[in-house]
């Protein structure tokens, strides 16, 4: 398969395909790290992990400018990091800490970088998806060139605002693309069991939005399907839409050991996990283990660090939690 | 000063404020031909269907665009046509536009208005006449405005559009019509959190906003024609609200009605006089009284309609109950 991936793509860029391997290296890095943090119980709350389905937040955001939008959901470590936000602010706020993106107030659901045009995971469910149209609207009123991208997983698009939010995008010819991240789960129920039709891009279809399928698995895939759609995006098409198919191999959460699945298909997503994938391309193409071994080595070692670091800096004040509530009936003046 | 109706001074601000800021724009069902009930009638021709527009019959995309949309530096003035509506945005307002700025930690913020008309209105019976604005107060981050007259309309609209963070917006149906003088001075503000004192009265007071101030006055004047003087305060806003001057007037009357719309149960009445009861209880001649609806849906005929207002003569026998012991005491 390496090799035939490796005749697909001539002119063969190792080093761009080195970056991306990186990138989801730090990325599986940074989940398995939280999840040791939640084990220890110093990481709260809830993490929705998305190891092995590294290969859409990197193919995708490969294609997005430091001044387009990202918006994600409650399992949007990976789009986070690969739209450019600090590994360590990240660790920080899944540890409640100072100098976490959010201060501390929004954890791991919450995760968003303002800084690198990352607007939000979400802990609803399909709620970015109206709220990406609005923000696609907003930059078509100020007359600018970026684009808006939404990441959702399948089990958004039996909410109401998958439905409002692209009928949006379509009507107003907004600058969007959308991205069905299809792990195949809705939580812990197989989407497929509760979705009518024939599914993400099929609906987007039927709202005259050109929606593309691409395995989700392939980054070098992805990456292009993605090209292909922001450059259509960006010259003024209109919205787009992407269904990335790919496995959540962790539960849902980090405390859902995922019962509800045969341990053979388990077994078997893990023989397409994306990152072993690319590392038979990467050395296929003549890159050697060792080199290999030492980004593994290094995406680590950053999140190790990153974890150390965020657990030897202190909560914030419980000061904190009056601050950024509002400013007219702020509460530290309206008391209760 | 002019003399127009609360439609058309909630038509002046906006169109007001959209020339002084390039980034203010209203988005809604119909707003192109005026607004359901003409607030937009004639905005379109000045400023063009990008910024006066229209929008499919999706509550929750209107208000979830506008939560993007602000956070991307624009100012979106939220038309969902009957409050009632607008519990199919529930979450992009109480989740997403309540909560970006806090839980992201100050990173962002969401400037935007959602007007949403309230009220009973000509039998429009249970899903097109609610007063929700008590949820509202509930939920932090939100401000609450309750306009009663043509000039607050003009000046909270105003001050709606130009705060930093979502304001509910909530002008009363039945006052669409009402005339009065408003002030032509483009930059008259009211701020939020700031009580109007209607008449001032030392026997008891009343404390009321939206339409009800209106009845509550009329009360009021019949009640002095019998030598009961009621202090009449205007709330505004619900959140925030002027604690001091209900306190500053309790503290003088000795007595509090608060006179709501909405259904009595958990309404905002119930928090002005428990805010009342644990801050002066010392100064209270009596109990605290409400009055607001039973706790039923609102209904389509007259007489059933009819039957969960909060009258003038409510009003009037509630306030000569609570001052029954007044010569005895004075």
């Amino acid at each position: 398969m390496a090799t035939e991936a490796v005749r697909r793509i001539s002119n063969l860029d190792v080093e761009r395909l080195r970056a991306h391997h990186r990138m989801m290296l730090r990325i599986r890095a940074f989940e398995e790290q939280a999840l040791k943090g939640l084990e220890d119980k110093v990481v709260l709350g809830a993490i929705h992990p998305s190891i092995g389905q590294e290969a859409v937040a990197t193919g995708v955001c490969a294609n997005l400018g430091r001044g387009d939008i990202l918006l994600s959901t409650h399992r949007g470590h990976g789009h986070t990091l690969a739209k450019g936000a600090d590994s360590l602010a990240m660790m920080r706020e899944l540890l409640g800490r100072e100098g976490g993106n959010c201060g501390g107030k929004g954890g791991s659901m919450h995760i968003a970088d303002f800084s690198v045009g990352m607007l939000g995971a979400n802990g609803v469910v399909s709620a970015n998806i109206v709220i990406a149209a609005g923000a696609a609207h907003a930059i078509k009123l100020k007359g600018e060139n970026h684009i808006v991208c939404c990441i959702f997983g399948d089990g958004a698009i039996n909410r109401g605002p998958f439905l409002e939010g692209l009928n949006w995008a379509a009507v107003f010819k907004l600058p969007v693309l959308f991205v069905c991240e299809d792990n195949g789960f809705a939580a812990t129920t197989r989407t497929s069991t509760m979705t009518a039709g024939d599914g993400p891009s099929a609906r987007a279809r039927s709202l005259g939005i050109p929606a593309v399928e691409v395995d989700g698995n392939d980054v070098l895939a992805v990456e292009a399907a993605a090209a292909e759609l922001t450059s259509a995006i960006r010259s003024g098409g209109g919205p787009r839409f992407l269904q990335a198919r790919t496995y959540r191999l962790t539960g849902h959460t980090g405390a859902d050991p995922a019962a509800y699945r045969p341990k053979a298909e388990v077994e078997a997503k893990w023989k397409e996990d994306p990152i072993a994938r690319l590392a038979d391309i990467l050395r296929a193409s003549g890159l050697p283990d060792a080199e290999i071994d030492a980004d593994v080595d290094a995406a680590r070692r950053e999140m190790l660090d990153a974890y150390k670091t965020a657990f030897d800096t202190p909560f914030p004040s419980s000061d904190q939690a009056f601050v950024d509530v509002q400013d007219v009936g702020d509460p530290r003046v309206e008391a209760y | 000063m002019s003399r127009i109706t609360y439609l058309e001074a909630g038509r002046l601000a906006l169109a007001e404020e959209m020339r002084r800021d390039p980034t203010v724009w209203a988005v809604g069902e119909d707003l192109g031909r005026g607004g359901v009930f003409g607030q937009y009638r004639g905005l379109v021709d000045e400023f063009g269907p990008d910024r006066i527009s229209d929008a499919p019959i999706s509550e929750a995309c209107i208000m979830g665009a506008a939560v993007g949309a602000a956070m991307m530096g624009t100012r979106p003035v939220v038309e969902m046509r009957f409050a009632d509506f607008a519990l199919c945005a529930i979450d992009e307002l109480v989740n997403q536009a309540a909560k970006a700025r806090y839980m992201f930690g100050g990173q962002t913020r969401v400037p935007l208005v959602v007007r949403e008309p309230l009220g009973m209105w000509r039998s429009s019976a249970a899903q097109h006449s609610q007063s929700l604005e008590a949820w509202y107060a509930h939920i932090p981050g939100l401000i609450v405005a309750c306009p009663s007259t043509p000039a607050d309309n003009k000046g909270l609209l105003k001050a709606a559009i130009r705060c930093d963070d979502p304001v509910v917006y909530m002008e009363h149906k039945s006052l669409w019509g009402l005339e009065g003088d408003v002030p032509e001075d483009p930059d008259y503000v009211i701020p939020f959190g700031k009580a109007r004192i209607v008449r001032e009265g030392r026997d008891a007071t009343i404390v009321s906003w939206s339409n009800q101030v209106h009845i509550a006055a009329a009360a009021a004047d019949k009640l002095a024609a019998e030598g009961i003087e009621c202090e009449v305060i205007d709330l505004r806003t619900l959140w925030p609200w002027d604690k001091a001057a209900v306190l500053a007037s309790v503290e003088k009357t000795g007595r509090l009605l608060v006179a709501h719309e909405s259904v009595s149960v958990a309404g905002f009445g119930a928090e002005v006089a428990a805010t009342v009861a644990e801050t002066l209880h010392r100064a209270l001649k009596g109990p605290v009284r409400r009055l607001g609806a039973p706790r039923i849906p609102v209904s389509y005929a007259p007489p059933l309609e009819d039957r969960v207002r909060v009258t003038e003569s409510r009003i009037v026998s509630t306030i000569k109950e609570m001052t029954a012991d007044r010569s005895a005491a004075a």
